[in-house]
């Protein structure tokens, strides 16, 4: 089996992993990072982003292997102890979650793009979060805490 | 003093933290050590008999546990899963109600129906192994259409149910009245309507964990689960007969609902029996796909529906014939969601004073239907509002104005209407002049043809819908059917120290009861809303309840949170009037102050709480400890209303349509916080858009394979196919519960599907079905223009 070396959340882990293990297998099951969600099997959902490298990435269609040597960080990654990223900020202050389940994976595609896009339109933060699909919110809340994140992690 | 988290404030949630740091904790989060996991074999077939399965080669793979079959369940007499709704058709007889077995016997019914469960240390062990299960089938003609199910020739699913009929039912006026009123009437107008079969799709796929206690006999179900206490008395009384206090159902956080996880499953079933059989704790995770095929569907209705009318457009009569779709086995409620989930809204908010409807359930070889969110509430206002719209378009008379003619008159409440149910409360005029307001209604031409001049069709289209909300009372429910009572619990704990548990039968799978429940807590009781703890999802952790669907929780469960509220500060009473040492007839309370009226005398409630649990200075003769239940049955269902408007402008060249404006003005009476509310009416609107525009859960009609079986294929809504919302609401309280409330989660879904369809027709001019896809609205325009053009 192969054997993996991935910095998860800024500390290096190594694991021998079956060749099929998928990244977010590799979160869940062998870290117990439960943060990151499966939410289909055909790489629609957005349930299951984190980010590689800094690049917010699908983790249920990346092989644990091929993020062999990166940094990854996932929903658990995101705060600093008890206090929170201005991205999940904005999402409870802005009721931008009901259920909670595709709240890690939008968290974490919101902060890639706020990264590169400073000032947004509502039409640019809608297309954005076409890979992410939430069934509760009907998105409306979605976009004001992408929004008012995207202009806190750049103010 | 709780005037900012009390009863009305926009509270940001309780629950938030653990879920935006990843730290929530869902059923597939779970692992119990030693586990196995369940990996089931599923029928690839629509309808087959199964000649032979063998599984021997399978049982021999790696890591393989066991591989059980219907067989097996048979052998350890396990029963089949139920239909909880007995419903009686117009002949007085009892619905047809075939066997549904947990696993298959000699035939399969529709496409995922289980074969075998393969059982084996990994998930992926489990998966291969099922590949060598061996099974040949012997494929028969299947039946998927409605129409075709009802014909003397089709196929016939089931041997118990001839003719394919679970049941055929009616309600109202008597049907030879509403003809004559037809027969006499000035106008009339008439619709042939599809209400397109839905996934419901919550981004948490369902799962179970089974686990046994050898020493204790006692074994454990996690369950993604909307009703934790239904649940293990339908596991426990009909199915694994095991006494209930030795099954603990647990309903962690669940990643929504929408109706699909109140039901009782095949796979939380073996995952509970195979635990025990097999000494291990059994996981089970749906993926999508099967999600897909197993999940109990929504909707899926054609209907023939006709409003009579006089001259002036005064609704006379309403006759509306449904055939509905329970797919190849009974889900667990079925049979009530087309009768009397969907008949007795067919009043809307309409004196229309006769109504007849028929209904006829079919079997099909397709997946189950069940409720989804409104369940056969937005099969009702479909049928209304599509008609009252066709109704003003051929009187020539605008749509708000006809409504207005129709409408219950706000002192008229109670009201009765012809199809059994009273209306509680509503003042539908004031909701509608609101949304008029909102929408700038009478901006609408000069949008109409600013968007004429850059080639665009644009088009207006409204819904006025009724909701009922909160099954009741229990004896009328059981009297039409209803196998469990409707009354939801409640239980409030205090520590010595002044918190408190809030322990609710109703769960909480994105509804924010954490928040709001403690709301209401806070605000009656007058403890800080950080020391409320609600509690729920846990069979031994909390009061046997009925759970969360139909909108119920804070009309029934928040009702029988007042009313412990209120037991508790009755017997604090006599606590704080100890302490003062003044007559308990002498004390006020207000927000957790006990005070002795005309003087400055108060005890807190913290106070009361400590001396309850350390009584030194004690009333004598009674009890120590401040805990109090209650269960509240309602005497009614509540009636929330409102308008939705819908603004749509649609590009000629490619058909697509775009949501321009969307207005909702809800009349969910009092309101516990407004920012969960507005959250809900956002989420349900998304749901309704989706049907009406995307969403379609579609069979070939020959093989009956499901070709909408992912998200490839069967299209979610997404952000960039929603606008912003505008959200109003009107306060008219309900006048039967303490709260004043009347529920909201279900009316985004109600009410949009009509709104939205109205405006298409309005836009193009051509009635079309859902959902409207660019194709289907590109198709409607050419054959308009062409047939103008001959
Ligand atoms: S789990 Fe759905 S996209 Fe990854
Ligand atoms: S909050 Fe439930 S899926 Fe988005």
């Amino acid at each position: 089996m192969p054997t993996v070396t991935i910095t998860v959340n800024g500390k290096a882990v190594t694991r021998e992993v079956e060749a099929r293990t998928l990244l977010v297998q590799f979160l869940r099951e062998h870290l117990s990072l439960t943060g990151t969600h499966v939410g289909c099997d055909t790489s629609q959902c957005g349930a299951c982003v984190v980010h590689v490298d800094g690049q917010a990435i699908k983790s249920c269609t990346t092989l644990a292997v091929q993020a062999d040597g990166s940094a990854v960080t996932t929903i658990e990654g995101l705060a600093d102890g008890q206090t929170l990223h201005p991205m999940q900020e904005a999402f409870r202050e802005h009721h931008g979650l009901q259920c909670g389940f595709c709240t890690p994976g939008m968290i974490m595609t919101a902060v890639d793009f706020a990264k590169n896009n400073k000032n947004p339109t509502e039409a640019e933060i809608r297309q954005a979060l076409e890979g992410n699909i939430c069934r509760c919110t009907g998105y409306h809340n979605i976009v004001k805490a992408v929004a008012a994140g995207t202009a806190a992690m750049n103010g | 003093m709780t005037a900012h988290t009390g009863i009305g404030a926009a509270v940001r949630r309780k629950e938030d933290f653990r879920f935006i740091t990843g730290a929530g904790r869902y059923t597939d989060d779970i692992n119990r050590p030693g586990q196995a996991h369940a990996y089931f074999l599923r029928s690839p077939h629509a309808f087959a008999r199964i000649k032979k399965l063998d599984t021997a080669a399978a049982a021999k793979m790696p890591g393989v546990v066991a591989v059980l079959t219907g067989a097996d369940v048979q052998a350890d007499k396990v029963g089949g899963l139920i239909c909880g709704w007995v419903l009686k058709g117009k002949s007085g007889e009892p619905h047809k109600a075939p066997p549904h077995p947990v696993i298959a016997l000699d035939h399969v019914r529709h496409v995922g129906d289980q074969v075998a469960v393969v059982i084996a240390d990994t998930l992926a062990q489990a998966r291969d192994a099922a590949e060598a299960i061996v099974v040949e089938y012997e494929p028969l003609t299947p039946v998927i259409d409605l129409r075709r199910a009802l014909e003397a020739d089709a196929p016939q699913v089931h041997p118990e149910a001839p003719g394919n009929l679970c049941y055929d039912w009616e309600i109202g006026t008597p049907k030879s009245e509403v003809d004559a009123t037809f027969a006499a009437a000035a106008h009339r107008v008439s619709l042939d309507l599809v209400n397109n079969r839905l996934v419901p799709n919550p981004m948490e796929p369902r799962a179970a964990v089974g686990e046994y206690d050898r020493g204790t006999d006692e074994l454990v179900c996690y369950s993604t689960s909307q009703n934790p206490h239904v649940l293990r008395l339908i596991l426990c009384a009909f199915i694994l007969g095991i006494p209930e206090h030795k099954l603990r159902v647990i309903a962690p956080d669940v990643g929504g609902g929408f109706g699909s996880k109140i039901f009782c499953y095949a796979e939380e079933t073996v995952c509970v029996w195979a635990a025990r059989k097999l000494g291990r704790p059994v996981k089970w995770t749906s993926d999508r796909s099967e999600a897909f095929m197993t999940d109990a569907h929504g909707r899926d209705h054609i209907t023939k529906a006709e409003l009579a009318m006089d001259a002036n457009g005064k609704f006379l009569a309403m006759r509306v014939d449904t055939i509905a779709n329970m797919g190849a086995y009974l889900s667990t409620f079925a049979t009530a969601v087309p009768t009397y989930l969907y008949g007795l809204l067919l009043a809307g908010q309409y004196t229309t004073p006769q109504v007849h409807c028929n209904v006829r359930a079919v079997f099909t070889n397709t997946t189950a239907v069940d409720a989804y969110r409104g369940a056969g509430r937005p099969e009702a206002t479909y049928v209304v509002e599509r008609l009252v719209e066709a109704a003003a378009r051929h009187l020539k008379v605008d749509p708000a104005e006809l409504r207005k003619r129709n409408f219950v008159p706000p002192d008229a409440f109670p009201y009765q209407t012809p199809v059994v149910v009273a209306y509680d409360s509503g003042n539908y005029a004031n909701t509608l002049d609101e949304a008029l307001k909102l929408a700038d209604y009478a901006g609408f031409p000069a949008r109409k043809a600013e968007a004429a001049a850059r080639g665009k069709k644009r088009g207006i289209g409204f819904s006025a819908y009724i909701e009922a909300c909160g099954l009741a009372p229990s004896a009328v429910v059981g009297s039409i059917g209803a196998g469990v009572g409707q009354w939801e619990s409640a239980q409030i704990r205090f520590n010595a120290t002044g918190s408190v548990f809030v322990n609710t039968g109703s769960h909480s799978h994105g509804q924010g009861h954490e928040t709001t429940f403690a709301q209401i807590v806070s605000d009656r009781l007058g403890v800080p809303i950080d020391q409320v703890e609600v509690v729920h999802g846990d069979t031994n952790r909390v009061p046997m309840g009925m759970g969360t669907y139909g909108s119920r929780s804070l009309a029934v469960g928040g009702s029988a949170i007042m009313k412990a509220c209120d037991k508790i500060i009755e017997k604090g009473k006599k606590i704080a009037a100890h302490l003062m040492e003044a007559s308990v007839d002498d004390l006020e309370y207000e927000h957790g102050i006990y005070k002795v009226a005309g003087t400055d005398k108060s005890v807190p409630m913290a106070q009361v709480a400590f001396t309850a649990y350390v009584p030194f200075n004690y009333p004598p003769g009674l009890e120590p400890g401040l805990e109090e239940s209650a269960f509240y049955d309602p005497s009614n269902f509540t009636y929330p209303s409102g308008v939705h408007i819908a603004e749509v402008e649609i590009d000629p060249d490619t058909g697509i349509t775009t949501i321009a404006n969307w207005t909702a003005v809800d009349d969910f009476g009092n309101v516990v916080n407004p920012m969960i509310v507005e959250g809900q009416v956002h989420g349900g609107i998304a749901q309704g858009v989706g049907q009406a525009l995307l969403e379609g859960a579609v069979y070939d009609k020959d093989s009956g394979q499901l070709l909408t079986g992912s998200f490839m294929d069967y299209c979610m809504p997404r952000a960039d196919d929603l606008p912003s919302f505008n959200v109003g609401m009107t306060h008219t309280p309900c006048p039967h519960n303490p709260l004043g409330v009347k529920g909201c989660g279900e009316a985004g879904a109600i009410a949009s599907p009509a709104a939205l369809m109205n405006a298409i027709t309005d836009a193009i001019g051509t009635e079309i079905q859902m959902p409207a896809t660019p194709e289907k609205v590109w198709r409607a325009i050419q054959a308009n223009s062409s047939a103008q053009a001959a």
